[in-house]
């Protein structure tokens, strides 16, 4: 616990407004322009007492981090309302059967995604891979589920400590963790083919219920997202849609009623080899 | 921008949780105040016009939430034996567990606008400006909370502390 970093500045500027208490506890948060931090240090290196003070409050700073941050990579409990329609919902009963049409409904909920069937047949025909999907068409909104996966990517990727709750290292733990909480089995595909090593999985709340997402690493840093969700209606077909949400991309499907959403910083032609490879893994049978 | 504002909204979640645990420390009763913040920030939304401001906003509404509840916890005493290490719930799983339930035990014994404003300049790192209009509270306060609030934590941490019967209570 040194003041290393407090070296004296050589300024000669005229007579300045004197250090105040206010002052010292900016200089710690950080908050003070660098001008004002030098003056800081100036007085600091005079006055021992505030010296100690200032370090004992950056200690108390890192202490409470340290109590605290846990907190940030607790999985959210349950029945957490994610959305403004979410409100009308009787979260603390978590009573099956009001949820219907969460999902369908509400403009609040779309996106507006950009759908490129032309980008993605180019992508299928390069890939020459003869997968039975089919591009939709018609409007390029993304369903709820797909906003989601979009913002779960983004709430957790930038997480470079703890950005799974269970890691790849215990992919066996995981599946079965997954498998219970999602109530069907679960199990993260294999993109290594591709460049995409598994960091892990975590669970997070959807409309309906628990949600699994799972993250992948390149070599690059990039990260990608796959979002497994079991709670979409209706809609049987099989169809691949792309999406974007500020940075984001997104490549999402719809089968056997499960929702599956890839969310990634990288292009399009990128997240389909992706979407391909995932689709033919989930597939069931 | 409506979908932008959602997502900063659900992005603040996890330090919301964050503070609310600095804030109650009982597991449970911080994921409650979570929830009344979020349920009451989204009946809010769509009335909500001061865009770009969604940090402050969001720590305001729990503020007010924290703030009614301790209100009512206050005219049931019965209820409010803060104190109690025992009932503090199991936090870190290192070996310098006792340590951080020593520093949530401090933390707690703070004065609960004190604890606030500390808790929103060290952790969750808002500035100054941000806190006062959080807390509805003019930045000299939020000054003089905060200094005593390190104050006070730094007279403790260092053991010079009055034993806690001699303390003296802030109301």
């Amino acid at each position: 616990m040194t003041m290393d970093e407090h070296k004296p500045k050589g300024i000669d500027s005229g007579p300045a407004a004197p250090i105040t208490e206010a002052d010292l506890h900016a200089y710690v948060d950080r908050q003070l322009s660098n001008e004002r931090a030098a003056l800081v240090e100036q007085f600091l290196a005079t006055h021992p007492e505030e010296q100690e003070r200032v370090r004992d409050w950056r200690q108390q700073n890192a202490v409470l981090h340290g109590l605290l941050d846990p907190v940030i990579d607790e999985p959210l409990p349950m029945g957490l309302p994610l959305s403004p329609i979410a409100k009308a919902f009787p979260w603390r009963g978590l009573a099956a059967g009001v949820l219907v049409a969460l999902l369908s409904g509400g403009s609040a909920w779309s996106l507006r995604g950009h759908l490129d069937a032309d980008a993605a047949r180019l992508a299928f025909a390069n890939q020459a891979a003869s997968t039975p999907i089919t591009m939709a068409s018609g409007n390029g909104e993304l369903t709820g589920f797909a906003h989601r996966a979009a913002v779960a990517h983004v709430v957790y990727s930038p997480e470079v400590r703890r950005p799974v709750e269970v890691g790849a290292d215990q992919e066996q733990a995981l599946v079965t963790w997954l498998t219970k909480r999602m109530g069907t089995a679960v199990k993260p595909p294999s993109l290594a083919s591709l460049g995409y090593e598994l960091i892990g999985g975590r669970l997070l709340p959807g409309d309906k219920g628990p949600v699994a997402q799972f993250m992948y690493g390149a070599a690059g840093g990039q990260r990608l997202t796959l979002y497994v969700t079991r709670e979409v209606p209706g809609q049987e077909n099989t169809s691949f849609k792309f999406g974007n949400d500020g940075p984001v991309n997104v490549f999402y499907w719809v089968e056997d009623h499960f929702g599956y959403a890839i969310s990634a910083g990288a292009d399009r032609a990128e997240l389909m080899k992706v979407s391909q490879e995932v689709y033919r893994q989930l597939k069931p049978g | 921008m409506r979908a932008q504002d959602e997502a900063e909204i659900v992005a603040c979640i996890p330090s919301l949780r964050r503070y609310a645990r600095g804030l109650v420390s009982d597991r449970d009763r911080a994921d409650d105040l979570l929830q009344d913040t979020l349920e009451r920030a989204w009946s809010r939304f769509s009335m909500w016009q001061k865009r770009g401001e969604v940090r402050a906003w969001m720590f305001g509404i729990m503020h007010n939430h924290f703030i009614d509840r301790l209100r009512a916890q206050r005219s049931r005493p019965e209820d409010s034996a803060g104190d109690d290490v025992l009932e503090l719930p199991q936090r870190a799983q290192q070996a310098d567990a006792l340590e951080m339930r020593d520093l949530d035990r401090l933390l707690q014994r703070l004065p609960p606008e004190h604890r606030e404003v500390l808790l929103l300049v060290a952790v969750e790192e808002l500035s100054y400006q941000e806190v006062a209009s959080a807390l509805g509270v003019p930045i000299g306060t939020v000054m003089s909370r905060l200094s005593r609030a390190r104050t006070r934590l730094r007279e403790e941490m260092q053991g010079r502390a009055a034993p806690a019967s001699r303390i003296q209570r802030v109301k």
